[in-house]
């Protein structure tokens, strides 16, 4: 059942009288990327697919190790692999790359890994897959030239034909597979030797997506949908307090219900099994089930956000961390002209993906071998999870990877996969885990919560010549993401994290912690343009040390918006850096308020993007566009409270995100030009938009949000102070 | 057991009255193209056409569709062909695709009974559908592309 999804002119058969021909066997080394040769292949232990097949007819079928959760790289990242192979595109099939990291993860620190997070899936796979596309280019070239005894290097390329420029002979890429041979020495690339930008005939053109004709008629296959012989559905019940085990629950009653196969003990839950699952819903209900004492038990969101975490920041003896630090932020302070200070707080956040965590799993008969059914944004960590869980090797675990229903960063926590891999184990038979929506909230992974306290000195010109930044939350990297300041120079810096612990689950989210903290930097940037009565890009620009890059977006955006223009009355701007996984770019929203309900409307957007190289610019603007629509829920409704230890929010209903009404009049996205490699851009669209939208309310109203959602009772009650 | 007419088929199926029709067209009959997204009438992912009205699948119990007529994503078209579906195509709409059906169903619905929807009824007839992704300007998009070639 792996998915592949086949280009829309290509038959089935087109795919099987294509079996023959050449295949390009690739890892991605630690140097880099590497082909090698069929006979070499074969000799090794590992089962591997080729990364490159191309068949006698001329199909080409190039694998795709983008985990597609609606982002659109499992078009873009063979795309690059086509490009520089030069190779026709209608006629290339694209095949899920299976979960197997030493041969088909990108370089990753001192590893690999398959894990497409941070929006890094081009940018990290983007180098060594254009090396591989030269290189199968080249084997094809060097296959013409020994047919026609003539020099590699006089021969050209068309898209999938190699062609003697001398007497105008052509050789399929199609009719050189029927005859030629992967050398065993296969030919080293040069960087010198990829296409100049100026040559491109993909990248950068906007082809497509592939999934996209699935996703209008149903057939693309999420692992909701996967069904197997002899399926059973599993519904579970996780602890209403994270982290919680069960200690006892009323297993007789349950196993009498219609349909019942069986309960399963989980770490923090309790699983139901039953032939339907209408069966399992019904059993789950009638669950009644006793925890035992977790860490998070009476645990208060709202009071740790509000009175807990200024205590720690004010508390001389809590433990620090420094994130960053530059030059002497003491001495800066103490000599400073004028001092500033501000404070702010953001809460949990929810992902929300529309598709509930689900897995399928089947055990072989002999119980030592499980299939896996999973949309993961890390295919290779759910396959390691996994067989951790059940004490098995890696290769005793097979992962089928599926379209994903969104991911946002849930999908790279495997604890859902692992829960229905247990559960089957136990009954022995194929079962469907599906998680309620309830569930899905209830026991989400949450972006943190944070208070910051941010303090600046300026110098006797107004310049910044100091900087402290202190957040208290809890989930390590997930909040000090984002603190650092690269785009302003400031000669003085001080960047601290004071942790704190209370059992909730954590995970990344689009952005993380990106999101709270570019909120109270650029809030508080703003605060001090407006204390200086300067305009605030002008303040960036002249007291910010600002690097040329960061510059040229704020001009940009400036640009696009018309920024000193007069806006219609009751409507104001507000601007903010955005900065995440090597991308940078600047934000404008225009906004208007209704006093009377606290309600604030968006109407407009602008951002400007260096994104460097945009392989995909259509897609890629969707996805930022996405990124923003995401950023402005998250900014005007979503909030996670926990009360007495358990999560308060169920479903959509109290936990708001954005819908159709709410869209801004227009959205403009523009990508700055510079020919740089790719950075990522999933998770450029959200972090500038709280900032954004709040100095725009300064400025309509001369007051601050600094509580992050801007809730209508929220903006009610800072009109009032 | 309770018959009805799924995508112009004669479906007679033997779950308990109570089920949502949702898991009953999903599971016991096997289409799989709508989605299960809340399982309470809030996000439109499961939207079909119930007697030519578009309904919330995992809000009906399967005993209140006896003898009625319903289409799902996958009877909308035999190929993709409805303009719907190639306007969702041209405009690139869908992101991680799976609210999409639910968006489609509901957007039929509307051009069925209004074949040129202004910006303003549009708006108000998708906002019950959400869409995490934000597609929601390429939705727009492409039923106005719909209406236009038809």
């Amino acid at each position: 059942m792996n998915i592949t999804v086949k280009a829309p002119t290509l038959s089935r058969r087109d795919v099987l009288a294509g079996i023959g021909g050449l295949s390009f066997y690739m890892t991605l080394g630690m140097d880099g990327a590497r082909l090698f040769s069929p006979a070499e292949a074969a000799t090794t232990d590992q089962k591997i697919t080729p990364w490159v097949r191309i068949a006698p007819n001329g199909t080409i079928t190039i694998l795709t190790a983008g985990a597609e959760m609606g982002q659109g790289s499992m078009t873009s990242l063979p795309l690059i692999v086509a490009e520089e192979m030069d190779a026709d595109w209608s006629k290339v099939v694209l095949e899920w790359a299976p979960a197997d990291v030493e041969v088909y993860g990108y370089r990753a620190g001192g590893g690999r890994s398959m894990s497409i997070t941070g929006s890094r899936a081009v940018m990290s796979y983007y180098p060594d897959l254009r090396i591989a596309g030269a290189q199968v280019r080249k084997v094809l070239l060097i296959n013409a030239a020994e047919k026609w005894g003539v020099d590699p290097a006089s021969l050209k390329t068309e898209p999938s034909v190699v062609i003697n420029p001398a007497n105008g002979q052509r050789l399929t890429y199609g009719e050189i597979a029927a005859f030629g041979k992967v050398p065993e020495q296969l030919p080293a690339i040069d960087a010198k030797e990829l296409k100049p930008k100026s040559e491109f005939r993909l990248i950068g053109k906007s082809m497509p997506r592939r999934d996209i004709p699935l996703k209008v008629n149903g057939s693309a296959q999420y692992a909701i949908d996967v069904r197997l012989p002899g399926m059973v559905y599993a519904s579970t019940l996780h602890s209403p307090v994270h982290e919680g085990a069960p200690e006892s629950w009323n297993d007789a009653e349950i196993k009498a219900m219609p349909g019942v196969i069986g309960t399963v003990k989980l770490a923090n839950g309790i699983a139901v099994v039953a032939g339907k699952f209408e069966q399992a819903m019904a059993a789950r209900k009638a669950l009644k089930v006793t925890w035992k004492k977790a860490q998070a038990a009476g645990f208060n969101s709202e009071r740790a956000l509000e009175q807990d975490y200024a205590k720690v920041h004010a508390d001389p003896a809590a433990k620090t961390s420094t994130v960053d630090s530059k030059g002497d932020a003491k001495a800066a302070f103490a000599g400073a002209a004028k001092l500033f200070k501000a404070e702010y707080l953001s809460d949990y956040g929810y992902h929300a993906q529309m598709e509930p965590l689900n897995a399928t799993v089947r055990f072989n008969e002999a119980g030592n071998h499980a299939e896996v059914w999973d949309g993961s944004q890390a295919p290779d960590r759910c396959r390691a999870d996994v067989a951790q869980a059940l004490g098995f090797k890696l290769d005793q675990v097979t992962v089928n990877q599926c379209f994903m229903g969104g991911g946002f960063g849930r999908r790279s926590l495997s604890d859902y996969t692992v829960e229905a891999a247990l559960i089957a184990r136990e009954v022995k038979r194929p079962v469907k885990m599906i998680w309620t929506r309830e569930e899905d909230l209830a026991h989400g992974a949450f972006r943190p919560q944070s208070f910051q306290c941010l303090e600046s000195a300026l110098d006797a010109a107004g310049k910044v010549v100091g900087w402290r930044h202190c957040i208290v939350g809890d989930g390590g990297a997930l909040v000090t993401g984002g603190m650092k300041i690269p785009y302003y120079g400031l000669a003085n810096q001080h960047i601290e994290h004071r942790g704190v612990s209370h059992g909730i689950r954590l995970k990344h989210w689009r952005a993380v912690a990106h999101v709270f903290n570019i909120f109270a930097i650029e809030g508080f940037v703003d605060e001090m343009a407006a204390q200086q009565s300067m305009d605030p890009i002008d303040f960036r620009l002249q007291r910010m040390a600002i690097t040329p890059r960061a510059a040229k977006c704020f001009e940009t955006v400036a640009q696009m918006c018309d920024w000193k223009a007069k806006r219609p009355e009751g409507r104001a701007l507000g601007v903010s850096i955005s900065e995440r996984s090597g991308s940078l770019g600047a934000g404008v929203t225009e906004i208007s308020l209704d006093r009377a309900t606290g309600k604030i409307r968006v109407h407009k957007v602008w951002l400007a993007v260096d994104g460097g190289t945009i392989v995909q610019p259509d897609a890629a603007k969707a996805n930022i566009e996405s990124g923003i629509v995401y950023g402005l829920s998250s900014v005007l409704h979503e909030r996670v409270t926990v009360k007495n230890g358990v999560v308060e929010q169920s479903n959509f209903h109290d936990y708001n995100v954005l819908r159709m009404s709410d869209m801004p009049e227009l959205m403009q996205v523009s990508f700055i030009d510079r020919d740089a490699p790719p950075s990522g851009l999933g998770e450029i669209g959200n972090p500038f938009i709280a900032a954004a939208v709040a100095n725009g309310f300064y400025k309509l109203t001369g007051k601050r949000l600094r509580h992050m959602p801007f809730t209508p009772e929220r903006v009610k009650e800072v009109l009032k102070a | 057991m309770v018959s009805f007419t799924l995508n112009n088929k004669s479906v007679s199926v033997d779950a308990d009255r109570a089920t949502p029709l949702l898991w009953v067209i999903r599971d016991h009959v096997g289409l799989t193209g709508t989605k299960y997204g809340c399982g309470a009438g809030l996000c439109g992912a499961c939207t079909v056409h119930i007697n030519g009205k578009a309904q919330r699948a995992c809000m009906t119990p399967v005993s209140e569709v006896e003898g009625a007529k319903i289409v799902t994503i996958e009877g909308l078209s035999p190929d993709s062909s409805h303009p719907l579906q190639k306007a969702w195509i041209a405009e690139q709409v869908a992101q991680c695709g799976y609210c999409q059906s639910g968006q489609i169903m509901k957007a039929a619905e509307l051009l069925a009974a209004n074949p040129k929807p202004n910006r303003d009824q549009i708006v108000r007839h998708m906002d019950g559908n959400i869409c995490r992704c934000g597609t929601y300007y390429r939705i727009i998009a492409a039923v106005e592309r719909a209406s236009k070639e038809g």
